[in-house]
């Protein structure tokens, strides 16, 4: 069962978990969460010591050493402040995929504690702070890939409301919505045949309803979808919802560009 | 590069048998999902309720047994227990010597695939045959069911009539309606010669002791109208606590495996012959298997005996469409396969112990489940087992040194500058296999390590 209980929100400073994947690869990810963050008026602190989330390990059966790396992040976002995480795949980590991890372990209710406080961006931002429209604009056809982390949340809902509030955003629906882009973590590495049969599928279906970008709230399915159709000789353009919500303001000059 | 059997499994596969599969089961979980949502206002409620009865009826098996067994006896039939596949087998070859059968005519039961019945049978000079349609066609072609409720699912009509013609039954067409009526003819004079009569069930209500059997095909009770004695070869876990719940289980197993309201033919049978029920077999007999079932009951995933054979996890699932059913080299492929098959190997589990690791963890099949199984969870425990049991997995990278990494923030944020040599690397060659399977089929991204903790660090002070 997915635990998706929330502590409520108190005061207006939070801890953000920038991800791994965004400390490598997708730094303005990162940079655009933080932007729309301070727009609402919410501080954002960065614990230098962050790592991972401890999901590969996790996902490849090896507990042992996931379970290091989750205890490493507990103690790096100590505190009281919500965390605050631009993936719904390691927001889900936290709240769930640590907590069946550490079922056995005398420290479950530190990881407890810490999954209650952790939040999806865009589920934090539309019913965390209760922001249900976005100001600004941003003329595009979006197509928004619901990443599989986020089923059974309150994280898909929350980013359809957001960016069909904004003005210019239309959004399109694809075929089977429901499938996997087939990243999967080391899912796509040990099995590239099938990871890769899955993302020429998924997309088939964007390329068909011709959208203008590429948007999810995880940029792993990102990095594999934008990958594959590089590789194929035909980029799609790809964004994060942080990204797309930055620049909503940044085009209406709410924000400074 | 050697990959994961399923992956290369699914390269190697025919690609009109990957498009049958693929439609058959994207149509199959399309209608299910309209159905359901058209017709209830809040399907997702169902499958919770159902799950937590049939969770009750897990845990608490021990008292449901006993009461099932008391009730069938009640009703006048044989209860025989078997702990092993073997034992089921000779619990029906034992019963047939009995009555000098020699002949017998089944229904679709996946538990007897599961004990290879009909091989068994067929080995010690007995005719088993298959009456089902689909289980039909694969047992004339020598070959084994690819999905829980379609078994032929992976063919297509030109293969089934090559078969037929093949088999001696009539020349070569492809036209659905001629395949049936010629199995049918062949088939009817079949119920007619036979002694016995084998199903499965896919309820045992303890409160009554009735049986419940659905099917399409009106298979089941041809089984059952000209033989003599009817076995039924029943799982452990398919017990519900009361007739009343089956309301609940056969809307949802209907809906969900074949997109039905209901199954064409519903079957209550509460016992052989007797003045109050005139008609049927004289004599009546459920083998109760377990077969691995307790120890699936004494492990951390027992949840997946929850399970009622529906499908909808097959259909739904990405992996599965990909790798068609018998890439999962087991009874029951798919996502509720990879959780099952390897626990009912019993101590042969690192045997099995790659499936559980073919999947996305997309969550889908969990959506889907009637029961509400929470397969990717029990999928990771399976991972989890097999890395403790140290069965090597292909292509996996090795996590301890990751781990040692990202535990450690400054040997980490090293890591993410010395990572930028990336950009300057032919990558492709580099002997690091995750990074060339990723290779193959994607660009990899500019790495950009460290910027962000730069930006964020150098950046104006905010107010």
């Amino acid at each position: 069962m997915l635990n998706t209980e929330r502590k409520p929100i108190t005061g207006k400073r939070v801890q953000l978990m920038a991800t791994c994947l965004c400390d490598a690869f997708y730094d303005d990810v990162a940079a655009a969460t933080v932007q729309i963050l301070e727009y609402l008026g919410v501080e954002v602190v960065f614990p230098e010591g962050q790592t991972c989330c401890g999901q590969p390990a996790f996902n490849g059966g090896d507990w042992v050493a996931s379970r290091k790396v989750v205890r490493h992040t507990v103690k790096t976002f100590a505190g009281d402040e919500p965390v605050v995480v631009p993936s719904g795949s390691c927001a889900a980590m936290m709240f769930h995929g640590a907590v069946l991890e550490f079922e056995k372990e005398n420290d479950l209710g530190e990881v407890e504690a810490l999954g209650r406080r952790t939040w999806e961006l865009g589920d934090f931002i539309f019913n965390g702070l209760g922001v249900k429209t976005w100001p600004g604009r941003f003329e595009a056809t979006v197509a928004l890939h619901r990443a599989c982390h986020t089923r059974g949340t309150k994280s898909s809902p929350a980013a359809t409301a957001l960016l069909s509030s904004i003005e210019g955003v239309k959004i399109v629906e694809f075929g089977e919505g429901e499938q996997c882009c087939g990243f999967g973590g080391t899912f796509s590495v040990t099995f590239p045949n099938i990871s890769a049969g899955m993302g020429a599928l998924k997309l088939e279906h964007i390329r068909a309803v011709k959208p203008d970008v590429l948007v999810s709230g995880d940029m792993s399915c990102m990095m594999h979808l934008g990958g594959m159709a590089q590789q194929e000789g035909k980029p799609i353009k790809t964004m994060h919802v942080a990204q797309v919500l930055r620049d909503a303001l940044k085009n209406a000059g709410l924000i400074k560009p | 590069m050697r990959f994961q059997q399923i992956d290369q499994f699914s390269a190697e596969l025919k690609a009109d048998t990957r498009a049958a599969v693929y439609d058959g089961s994207k149509k199959g979980h399309e209608k299910r999902t309209k159905l359901l949502y058209d017709e209830f206002p809040d399907p997702d409620r169902l499958r919770h309720i159902a799950g937590e009865v049939k969770q009750h009826v897990v845990e608490n098996l021990d008292t449901y047994l006993p009461q099932v067994e008391a009730k069938l006896k009640a009703n006048g039939v044989i209860v025989h227990w078997a702990a092993t596949a073997e034992a089921a087998n000779e619990a029906v070859l034992g019963i047939m010597r009995a009555r000098g059968a020699t002949k017998m005519v089944k229904a679709k039961t996946m538990v007897s695939e599961e004990t290879e019945l009909a091989h068994f049978l067929e080995k010690h000079g007995m005719e088993a045959l298959e009456t089902d349609l689909g289980e039909f066609i694969v047992q004339i072609d020598h070959d084994h069911p690819s999905h829980i409720v379609k078994p032929i699912i992976h063919k297509n009509r030109r293969e089934i009539a090559t078969s037929f013609e093949k088999n001696g039954l009539g020349a070569y067409n492809d036209d659905p309606q001629t395949i049936t009526r010629r199995a049918r003819n062949f088939l009817r004079h079949k119920y007619l010669e036979a002694d016995v009569g084998l199903t499965g069930a896919n309820f045992v209500s303890a409160e009554s002791g009735r049986i419940v059997l659905v099917t399409n095909e009106g298979n089941s009770r041809f089984c059952l109208a000209a033989t003599k004695c009817h076995i039924a070869m029943i799982g452990i876990e398919k017990i519900v606590p009361r007739d009343y719940d089956l309301g609940l289980f056969l809307n949802l197993l209907a809906r969900s495996g074949t997109a039905q309201d209901l199954t064409v033919y519903t079957e209550f049978i509460s016992g052989p012959k007797s003045p109050a029920q005139p008609d049927g077999p004289e004599e009546m007999h459920v083998i109760f298997v377990d077969n691995g079932r307790t120890e699936v009951l004494a492990s951390e995933c027992r949840d997946i005996l929850r399970c009622i054979r529906c499908g909808a996890c097959l259909n739904v699932c990405p992996v599965y469409r990909q790798a068609s059913g018998h890439a999962y080299r087991s009874v029951y492929p798919g996502p509720v396969g990879a959780v099952l098959s390897p626990l009912l190997m019993k101590e042969k589990f690192p045997q099995k112990a790659d499936l559980p690791k073919a999947s996305s963890l997309c969550g889908a099949c969990n959506e889907v489940c009637p029961v509400n199984i929470p397969i990717p969870d029990l999928l990771l425990r399976l991972r989890n087992r097999a890395k403790e049991e140290n069965v090597p997995s292909p292509g996996t990278p090795p996590m301890g040194a990751w781990a040692l990494l990202a535990s450690q923030p400054t040997a980490w944020r090293a890591s993410l500058f010395g990572g930028k040599v990336m950009n300057y690397l032919p990558t492709k060659l580099l002997p690091i296999p995750a990074l060339r399977a990723w290779e193959a089929k994607r660009a990899l991204p500019a790495w950009r390590g460290g910027e962000f903790r730069a930006w964020m660090k150098n950046r104006p002070k905010q107010s």
